[in-house]
């Protein structure tokens, strides 16, 4: 897919919410993602222009971070966390399972271009463990089962609710919400408050313990 | 020690999020409050109250607002490192999903009180729902009259800019964070100068984690002492914990700083059943990390130190006998190792020998020899790094050893699968014994 006047003009509109241009950059090469499936040569060049450096100190500044892909990714994204908790916890056996039914290694793309699978780092999301993302969205207290059965759905096209989040959408739809893009998503979940987040209020309620903001003091 | 839901106290009511549903709580009170107050007023309450930074480090968040150089002329910024990445921290991608306009309020207070009129949220790129989530947040805010020009009739001028970063976990330390908000790679910068003098666009910045500025509402709108009647001598106030790992109902408890692991260990329903605690990790994979014995410390800044660890993010990770430390360590340091930056030889070289010494030992083919090279290395890369990520990446080792060393000697002939079964560590069945 080519970057069109289209996607110059988004780019422009994320570079006017910074006070120095350059600043963009990081959600600027997450949109050429977006359009591209990767962070491609054509779009280095055309953020470069649009910030007014040279395409290699973009290229600089895209090759230091592990979410800017130098290939296209397939149509989902899946992470799998295999830091220690969510390894050993089973991250390791999920990324395992995943690997062989699919026959595909880390960073690789299934025969259809429907799946990456990426061993992925700490998610923030250790109460969860062991976590997995797909297209970057939480897919919390994972199993092997669990992910077979997410990754069956992606192929057949049926819809994966995320865990605290969205129905995914897909790799670079996420790459525009990671953008600053609006979705519509931003409700989705309400305040995704589930019972492990709300362990310790559950606990103080069911204890009477007291509430502890008195309010507005003078 | 009982606990004290503050910023999750109304975590049940699903719009908790939004403008409307923190007003309904004293949202944006504490703003109004600030107005009346004056700056200065404002960082002397957040300095009387004891307050530290949550991100780790605990530096006194008063303290360091008042080292922002006043009537020099140049614009002042506050940068929100929202870069949530360190193994086992997982309290701020909450605090951001659920209390979104704590969040904003604080940054809003902090803003008025070192007199910035910019203010950036850098999120971790990988949390798309997250970024969605702060962004229509800060929309929120501005249709409320909360962000822009003039608010509330204060003659204060605040603006918000959302960020997404783009997976590097040393974004997170705070010359990085500002290196790659400019736009450029995210390594670290040389301090002295420090941000406070010259950060972000080498204008004074002040840096501070999300828990830190989402706590200074309830602060100003309760006041200093109030926050300060909880916690301890040397750590003020209340804090958020997460429990993860091997127990029967991890999450997200906050409580007073001084509470002890037993007692979060029984509010998270205690070791899953069935097992017994063989290790936890305090404050992030960065810190030593400790035993059985040490469940009675009080979890504060000082309280941890005696014992010979840190308090850090404050997000226990816990682990039961079915754990093999050796695989435990490596897993960290191949954390380390890819999360290097490169720019310092000590941490870029260092993390490789350690980890390939590691692996050597998880393989159970380690030489006797390599126990002492592994502690001579981070010995080395210890205090030499050009950033903190070195010396995290040199911390777990040492304690390890010093706590069971006898499995890293059982290295040089077994490998860790073999003497701890991965399959017995699962906390899902179905996955096979080897």
């Amino acid at each position: 897919m080519a970057l069109t006047e289209e996607t110059r003009a988004q780019l422009l509109e994320i570079v006017a919410r910074y006070p120095v241009p350059r600043s963009a950059l990081n959600p600027m090469l997450h949109l050429v993602q977006s359009e591209e499936g990767y962070v491609s040569p054509e779009g280095i060049e055309l953020c470069a222009e649009i910030v007014g450096l040279a395409p290699a100190e973009v290229a600089a500044v895209a090759t230091f971070y592990t979410m800017y892909k130098r290939r296209p990714v397939g149509e989902h994204h899946i992470g799998v966390c295999v830091n220690p908790q969510c390894g050993i916890l089973g991250g390791e056996a999920i990324f395992d399972a995943l690997s062989s039914d699919l026959e595909i290694g880390n960073d690789e793309t299934s025969a259809d271009g429907k799946i990456t699978i990426e061993r992925i780092e700490c998610q923030a999301a250790c109460t969860y463990a062991p976590v997995a993302t797909v297209d970057w969205e939480f897919m919390d207290d994972m199993s092997v089962d669990k992910m077979r059965d997410v990754v069956a759905k992606l192929r057949s096209g049926e819809e994966v609710q995320s865990s605290r989040g969205p129905v995914v959408q897909g790799f670079r739809a996420a790459e525009r919400a990671i953008a600053g893009m609006d979705d519509g998503q931003a409700d989705a979940g309400a305040n995704n408050a589930d019972a492990n987040m709300q362990r310790g209020l559950t606990v103080a309620k069911e204890q009477g313990m007291p509430a502890v903001d008195g309010g507005l003091k003078s | 020690m009982t606990l004290t839901p503050n910023l999750t106290a109304h975590w049940d009511e699903p719009d908790s999020y939004t403008v409307a549903g923190y007003e309904r709580h004293q949202g944006y009170q504490a703003l109004r409050k600030a107005f009346e107050m004056g700056p200065d007023a404002v960082i002397n309450e957040v300095k009387d109250s004891g307050l530290r930074g949550r991100g780790g480090a605990g530096f006194p968040t008063g303290m360091k607002w008042s080292f922002v150089p006043q009537g020099d002329g140049k614009p002042h910024y506050l940068v929100v490192n929202a870069d949530e990445s360190e193994p086992g921290a997982c309290k701020d991608i909450p605090l951001m999903l659920a209390s979104s306009q704590h969040l904003i309020e604080g940054m809003i207070i902090a803003s008025y009180a070192f007199r910035a009129n910019h203010g950036f949220i850098y999120i971790r790129g990988e949390v798309p729902h997250v970024i969605r989530r702060m962004h229509a947040a800060v929309r929120d805010a501005y249709a409320h009259g909360y962000l822009g020009k003039n608010i509330l009739g204060s003659g204060f001028d605040f603006d918000i800019v959302v960020h997404g970063g783009a997976g590097a976990y040393i974004c997170g330390e705070e010359t990085a964070l500002l290196s790659s908000l400019e736009g450029m790679r995210g390594q670290p910068r040389l301090k002295p100068p420090f941000p406070a003098v010259a950060g972000l666009y080498a204008c004074p910045t002040v840096v501070n984690n999300v828990e830190t500025i989402a706590s200074v509402p309830a602060i100003i709108r309760n006041g200093a002492d109030w926050y300060s009647s909880y916690g301890t001598e040397k750590s003020k106030g209340i804090k958020v914990f997460a429990v993860s790992g091997h127990v029967n109902n991890p999450g997200i408890f906050e409580a007073p700083l001084g509470i002890t692991m037993r007692e979060l260990l029984g509010y998270a329903g205690g070791i899953r059943d069935g097992h017994s605690l063989k290790f936890w990790v305090v404050g992030g994979s960065s810190v030593p990390m400790l035993t059985e014995e040490h469940l009675d410390a009080p979890l504060s800044y000082e309280g941890m130190e005696s014992v010979g660890t840190m308090l850090g993010t404050a997000t226990p990770m816990v682990f039961d006998e079915t754990t093999s430390v050796v695989r435990a360590i490596t897993g960290w340091l191949d954390f380390y190792k890819h999360e290097s930056c490169g720019k310092c030889t000590p941490c870029r070289e260092g993390t490789w020998w350690i980890d390939q010494l590691l692996h050597d030992l998880a393989a159970g083919k380690g030489k006797t020899e390599d126990l002492a090279t592994l502690e001579q290395l981070c010995a080395q890369i210890l205090g030499r790094s050009f950033c903190a990520l070195g010396d995290a990446a040199a911390t777990p080792y040492p304690q390890a050893l010093k706590l069971f060393r006898s499995e890293f000697e059982a290295g040089t002939h077994t490998a860790a699968n073999d003497l701890f079964d991965p399959a017995a560590a699962v906390v899902f069945s179905g996955v096979k014994t080897s």
